[in-house]
């Protein structure tokens, strides 16, 4: 059974691509046969994030329009044996998605026996995000602990909750899941940060896991190499947390306490 | 006496001040819908029509919920209008 796994925030610039992409390449380096599609038609950025950019040829749209088979338009990740990624057009045609032809594709990702289809999700509440949200069995909701973000979040949860199409057909709503991006530990502690516990009384979904602020992000966009992939960084080993969590296996929270430097640390100029 | 409130001042708690925003603002977007209007007028209207069906016969269309602001007020008005009975 596929399953399929909406990236949303609402707020632009959280970190849903990079969610994405980590997120994605997580459940292929579990032996999962994902897909991750960027949705963000005209501004296409999934492909820089996971490095393919000068391997698109063809393009989401093109696949719905019938200009080229899905088999043309997927590329294969570098990094993951399992991982392929459906790049976004960079079609300035407000319209180049529709219900149909989204549908299309997806039903033909599933014939093609994908374990997991993330849809990477763009900001705002415009079609593009709508129909990213509309197949989705799951939602990773993506939050920083920040006053307009949450916000965001509470709007799009209350959309998932009657556009989708499991609301609409009647059907078990979709799982959410509240992915906290962003968190610096430090602030919290210093009252200067909403808490995780703050953000999880406030939205009420079940939280699946927390991303610190790092410079590890930058230096892995910077490349084109997902998050993930940056070995032993904490941003790393927060997304195999965040996997592992979503494939039902149960992890502490790690990176949410403020560690105070050792004496020592300070003295030799550490971080 | 600047000098020792510096070192005693407290540092003011934003992350408490943007929890109590955040409650209250979202509480009021939670109860309204996309227009502005509370997202339990719909419903009301559906279960006022089956109520009232049971005793009269009417229209879905002969019953009108609005619900207005009028300064600090909210006025909710039910207007059903009841067919001539011979």
């Amino acid at each position: 059974m596929t399953r399929i796994v909406v990236v949303t925030s609402g707020k632009g610039g959280v970190g849903k691509t990079t969610s994405s992409a980590s997120f994605s390449s997580g459940l292929a380096m579990r032996g999962y046969k994902t897909v991750v599609i960027d949705f963000d038609v005209g501004l296409r950025n999934l492909d820089l994030i996971m490095g393919c950019e000068r391997r698109v040829v063809y393009d989401f749209v093109n696949v719905i329009q019938g200009e080229a088979t899905l088999n043309q338009a997927l590329i294969k990740d570098k990094n993951s044996e399992n991982l392929f990624v459906l790049p976004a057009s960079q079609t300035r045609d407000k319209d180049a998605l529709s219900q149909e032809g989204v549908e299309k594709v997806i039903n033909n990702l599933k014939e093609m026996g994908f374990d997991y289809i993330v849809c990477d999700s763009p900001a705002g509440i415009e079609t593009g995000a709508l129909l990213a949200a509309y197949f989705a069995d799951d939602a990773l909701v993506v939050t920083n602990p920040e006053v307009s973000s949450v916000r965001d979040s509470d709007r799009i949860l209350g959309i998932l909750a009657s556009k989708s199409r499991r609301a609409v057909m009647g059907e078990d709503p979709i799982k959410e899941f509240l992915l906290l991006t962003r968190y610096n530990p430090k602030r919290v502690e210093d009252g200067e940060m909403l808490s995780l516990k703050d953000i999880e009384d406030i939205l009420r979904i079940k939280l699946i896991g927390v991303i610190p602020e790092s410079e590890s992000v930058l230096q892995a966009s910077n490349q084109g190499l997902p998050a993930i992939h940056i070995k032993s960084s904490d941003v790393s080993e927060a997304y195999l947390d965040v996997v592992a969590r979503y494939l039902g296996e149960d992890k502490p929270l790690r990176f949410t306490e403020y560690q105070k430097p050792s004496l020592l640390k300070r003295w030799l100029g550490g971080k | 006496m600047s000098f020792l409130s510096f070192f005693l001042r407290e540092k003011k708690n934003t992350a408490n001040v943007a929890k109590e925003r955040l409650r209250i603002i979202l509480a009021h977007e939670r109860l309204n819908g996309d227009n502005g209007t509370p997202n339990y007028l719909p419903q009301l209207q559906k279960e006022l029509i089956e109520v009232i069906s049971k005793y009269v016969k009417i229209n879905p269309e002969d019953i009108k919920v609005n619900l207005e602001r009028q300064g600090q007020l909210e006025v909710l008005e039910v207007k059903i209008e009841m067919q001539q009975q011979n």
